[in-house]
């Protein structure tokens, strides 16, 4: 049956399509293996396409009794390439684990191959997460389907691209400082960070091991819902997860009444673009028709946040990444004469620029004579900034801010400049410090980008952050079907809404 | 030039013999295979996690409260970096400024002093896998590859550290010896030194006998025995002072000790002076320890060598030298009480379990408790002594035909004719006719030869085979020459 | 501010090989990414407990029950170099 249009349909959506025998897991599967073909070429979202085993697999389902399918079955789902799976090739995007196969699965994974999803490939990030434009993969940099002249965020910025160009039905991201939650933003579809904790960290190639977590980056707010219910709840492989004090609902309410907003100030600070400014007032006002109250207050340490990460982020970093040695598994460097020459080369040779930075930041940060005034410090930042949360939720229910200051910024624009790079997670980065749940959903469109809106919650409060999210989701309206423009194709390419000034102006800024 | 003192401390690692890892569930295992015990965790593949053994955190109470430490109401992991091929995270998991335990002390004995070594801290770890230099010497120099097998990484261990309180090499080895057969009786490790269970480094350095102050200090490596450590001690101390009296400088280094030449030497620069980088593992939550739990691993407790010498010396009336061998192993100590518990001389039964019958499990290799004499015959045989059936000489017989022929004591002395003759009329006859017949000895001893004494009582057991009652002779003699 | 000798000393204790050209690059990016880590100085918070741990969850830990390992083959089966069984590495640095 056609009609199955992979800019718009909904994992809830495809689900009832299939349950009712309206269309076949291997027809879902072939209608994004399709537009894998058409636009794979374009957009570069996957490290590794599995398309053959794909195709097979739906197959294989459509010929089980519904009464033996799994809850997600059939569903063409991307996984970013930082999440162990048993037998296929996980990279993180990196040159040192190239040809690194896994001999276990993670278990947020194992829990959706459990529910029998069909997945359609791995997607591209930045090297060990590390970036927030997918441009420090090792391979390949993805482009943003709203514009090909620009990126897709990152780190999960292959997921995103991958989902918003239709290539994907739904998929797994991680966040660390707003890999989930910023590409999410600039490509115009939905990414929630979990509370630390809620999702089970086994399997997770580590970057920072007390800010991780997985999340779903999907097409709509229940799409997030049903995809975060599947792989949440306590894993005893992972120490740091938890028992959910509930069940992940799927929203249905479209109403905010009684609900308080909080909008830190700190967060509309001067990096935010007047686009991106202008459609978060806007949906501040959906929020108050649909009800909810809105109101300024203050994160007062918010200006120390992006300090705190950038030692706590790469001191954990550069331990988590001393695995990767040539020892056991990985890329080794040939004809190293000792230990040392192999060592040194081989990580040398096999990270990229960024995660050498990165690692050099940590290693720097938790030396003796700096652990205090660096690390110790920065722990301490930590504690404060998940105070002023605190201290914020006794007056309202949710927070929320503009997910990243711009919308998608052009390929190479910030590559000379890791600070400016950095800045793309200020409103992100503290919500990983306080290990809170948060969604990003897009609400509307600057100069033909998307501009996303985070929703911030309590820990442990992803049902009301779903619902809110819903509610507005809602009210705004947002088609999230990109145009595949791109607007590198000369000054006078002509678009919607006289983008020649503006690629103009993008030219002078970059 | 003034005397000088030894100050001498130790760190102490005991693998614990818990079934699995400290971090996975791998199986702990010896003499396996290379790589047979490992899985994503112990490897340290991406993405694997840690997660502590409960197990092992019990054994390591058991071992803090054995020394009379604070167990901390609040204990953290943290990871110590650095790159080594046996160490395949490239950090260990282990604890830094929160550890398990803090502040203890260990009573100990050389000869007839009583020392006591405060315990500075007591924490957890992970071991780290086994690498092997392969090429000429199997040493690090000169060979041309390594190769590392994982089954041993991530065993758990428990590190001890004292304070710098012991005052000399023997001191040393009999703290160790001591503390060792502590741990060992707390079930948590069997300690086997071969095996590598055990293991120690020893920080040394030398002050004018009398001062207070601490000098510079070196750390001696790789002594697997006690007796190494001895000599490497022995061997460092006159290098320091002689140092030290030419007016130089103890440099803080690592030495490395060589069985071959019984002497230590400076490990090569491979040992660059570490930058840990501890910082709090986040892969793992902070243990809080529940105040009755731990009242409850304290109740549990077996009672100690210490504590038991201390009974023994007591209950039985034992010398110290005594009641601490019997009462420093668990086995042993538990056969000769059962030895007791039949009814038999204490003193009798110490001499017996300490005797004869150590010497014959150590030599057939096994345990106090194990083979045909059990504690009831032995307690037969040393009762037949110390009533007068049989001489001493003639049960020591008794016990080898034991071993030999699996019988009954009692059916063997009479079997082989060991009886001991205590019939004081057959013997005092003896005595009369001897007398009789040797004037001139009479006369010398009555003149005051009385060694000759010996004469006589050797005599009478000639006649008897053997088999005559010694102290009875004695007696019997000494009556008969005075009269 | 931060130096090639720091640099180099850094890049040793993570074992990254730098080349010279990397090596000046790397130490002008670090100092001015530490330019702005820096300011996280200027808070006066001697008095603030540090926070490891996001969670409020302690006395996580498992039963000490043995579970399958990898086979043999599964555990080197990544491995770069194998000898007998185990992992095989170049000889220890003399230097």
């Amino acid at each position: 049956m056609s009609g199955l249009d992979p800019l718009r349909l909904t994992a809830v959506e495809a689900k009832r399509l299939l349950v009712e025998g309206e269309t076949s897991a291997t027809e879902l599967t072939k209608t994004y293996l399709d537009q894998i073909a058409a636009h794979e070429g374009d957009v570069h979202a996957f490290i590794q396409l599995c398309g053959e085993e794909a195709a097979r697999y739906a197959a294989r389902i459509d010929q089980e009794a519904t009464a033996v399918r799994g809850a997600l079955a059939g569903l063409p789902t991307a996984i970013k390439d930082n999440m162990v799976t048993e037998g296929v090739v996980t990279t993180a995007g990196s040159r040192i684990l190239q040809n690194y196969t896994p001999v276990y699965t993670a278990t947020a994974v194992r829990k959706l191959f459990d529910q029998h999803i069909v997945m359609l490939g791995r997607t591209n990030l930045d090297e060990f997460a590390m970036g927030s434009s997918t441009e420090n993969s090792a391979f390949q940099v993805t482009r943003n389907p709203w514009d090909l002249a620009t990126v897709p965020g990152g780190s999960s910025g292959g997921t995103a691209a991958a989902v918003a160009a239709g290539e994907a039905l739904w998929g797994l991201g991680s966040d660390t400082g707003g890999s989930i939650r910023q590409p999410a933003s600039l490509c115009g579809i939905v990414g929630m960070k979990p509370t630390y904790g809620a999702v089970s960290r086994y399997g997770l190639i580590a970057f920072a091991s007390s800010l991780d977590q997985i999340g779903p980056l999907t097409r709509s707010v229940a799409d997030c819902a049903l995809l975060l219910r599947h792989i949440a709840g306590y894993d005893e492989c992972d120490s740091t997860s938890v028992r959910l004090p509930f069940e992940v609902e799927v929203p249905t309410a479209d109403r905010l009444d009684g609900l308080r907003f909080g909008v830190p100030v700190e967060y509309l600070a001067e990096g935010v673009e007047p686009g991106v400014r202008a459609r978060f007032e806007e949906t501040l006002r959906l929020i108050e028709e649909l009800g909810g109250r809105c109101q300024e207050m203050h994160l007062s340490h918010t200006e120390y946040a992006l300090a705190a990460y950038y030692i706590i982020a790469p001191a954990e970093a550069s331990a988590n990444l001393a695995r990767f040695d040539g020892v056991r598994y990985g890329y080794r460097a040939a004809g190293a004469e000792d230990l040392l020459e192999m060592y040194e080369r081989t990580r040398g040779e096999g990270f990229g620029p960024e995660v050498k930075r990165r690692i050099m930041i940590g290693t720097y940060a938790l030396s003796s004579g700096y652990y205090e005034a660096y690390y110790g410090q920065a722990q301490k930042v930590r504690r404060l900034v998940k105070e002023d949360f605190g201290a914020a939720f006794q007056d309202f229910d949710l927070i929320v801010s503009p997910t990243s200051p711009t919308v998608a910024f052009k390929v190479g624009s910030r590559t000379q400049d890791p600070l400016a790079m950095y800045q793309s997670d200020a409103c992100t980065i503290p919500v990983n410090l306080a290990g809170l749940p948060a969604v990003s959903i897009p609400c509307g469109l600057s100069d033909g980008l998307p501009v996303g809106f985070q929703i911030i919650g309590r820990a442990f409060s992803e049902n009301l952050v779903l619902r809110a999210a819903h509610a507005v989701e809602g009210a705004v309206g947002f088609d999230t079907a990109p145009t595949f423009r791109d607007s590198s194709a000369g000054v006078g390419s002509i678009g919607p809404g006289g983008l020649c000034a503006q690629d103009a102006r993008e030219a002078v800024d970059a | 030039m003034p005397e000088w003192e030894p100050v001498i401390g130790l760190e102490i690692h005991v693998e614990l013999q818990t079934k699995t890892k400290m971090f996975c569930s791998c199986a702990l295992s010896f003499g396996d295979p290379p790589n047979t015990h490992t899985c994503p965790v112990c490897l340290a593949h991406p993405g694997a996690l840690p997660v502590v053994n409960k197990r092992a955190v019990e054994f390591a109470t058991r071992i803090a409260l054995a020394l009379d430490c604070t167990v901390q109401p609040r204990n953290v992991f943290h990871r110590k970096n650095y790159f080594y091929p046996d160490l395949p995270k490239a950090y260990q998991i282990s604890q830094f400024d929160e550890p398990l335990a803090v502040e203890g002390s260990f009573s100990y004995w050389v000869g007839d002093e009583q020392h006591t070594c405060r315990i500075n801290r007591v924490h957890m770890e992970e071991d780290a896998a086994k690498l092997v230099h392969a090429g000429e010497s199997g040493r690090i120099a000169g060979s041309e590859y390594s190769v590392v097998d994982f089954n041993r990484g991530g065993t758990p261990l428990v590190e001890i550290v004292t304070e710098p309180d012991i005052g000399s090499p023997a001191a040393a080895r009999e703290f160790l010896n001591q503390l060792r057969a502590t741990v060992m009786e707390l079930g948590v490790s069997d300690c086997n030194m071969e095996e590598g269970r055990v293991r120690w480094d020893a920080n040394i350095s030398v002050r004018p006998a009398g001062s207070t102050e601490l000098g510079v200090r070196t750390e001696l490596k790789n002594m697997n025995s006690f007796r190494f450590l001895q000599q490497a001690l022995e061997s460092e101390i006159p290098r320091q002072v002689g140092v030290l009296e030419a007016g130089g400088r103890i440099e803080q280094e690592t030495l490395h000790f060589d069985p071959e030449t019984g002497t230590t030497s400076p490990l090569r620069s491979k040992e660059e002076a570490h930058d840990y980088r501890y910082f709090p593992e986040p892969d793992l939550v902070p243990l809080v320890m529940d105040p009755a739990w731990i009242e409850e691993v304290r109740a549990a407790l077996p009672e100690l060598p210490a504590a038991r010498t201390q009974r023994f010396m007591l209950q039985y009336g034992l010398s110290r030298y005594d009641a601490f061998l019997l009462g420093e192993s668990g086995p042993l100590a538990r056969f000769y009480e059962q030895v007791v518990a039949v009814g038999v001389d204490p003193k009798a039964a110490a001499n017996w379990t300490m005797g004869e019958y150590l010497a014959y499990t150590n030599e057939a290799g096994i345990d106090p408790g194990q083979g045909f004499v059990t504690a009831e015959r032995l307690a037969a045989l040393v009762k037949l002594v110390t009533g007068g059936a049989v001489s001493f000489s003639a049960a020591k017989d008794v016990f080898r035909f034991m071993l030999e022929e699996h019988a009954e004591p009692a059916d063997l002395v009479e079997k082989h004719g060991l009886g001991q003759i205590s019939d004081q009329t057959a013997l005092a006859q003896l005595v009369a006719d001897l007398v009789a017949a040797s004037p001139e000895e009479v006369a010398a001893y009555r003149a005051g030869k009385e060694q000759l004494i010996g004469f006589f009582v050797g005599q009478v057991m000639k006649t008897t085979s053997g088999r005559a009652n010694p102290k009875l002779v004695n007696e019997l003699v000494r009556a008969a020459l005075t009269a | 501010m931060i130096t090639e000798a720091d640099v180099r000393y850094v890049a040793r204790l993570a074992r990254l090989r730098l080349e010279p050209d990397e090596l000046t690059r790397m130490t002008v990016e670090l100092a001015k990414i530490l330019g702005h880590i820096d300011k996280i100085g200027e808070l006066d918070i001697a008095d603030v407990q540090p926070m490891a741990h996001v969670l409020d969850v302690v006395n996580v830990s498992r039963a000490d029950v043995a579970r399958a390992s990898l086979s043999r083959d599964d555990a080197l089966r990544s491995a770069p170099a194998v000898t007998d069984g185990a992992f095989r590495v170049p000889r220890m640095s003399q230097r």
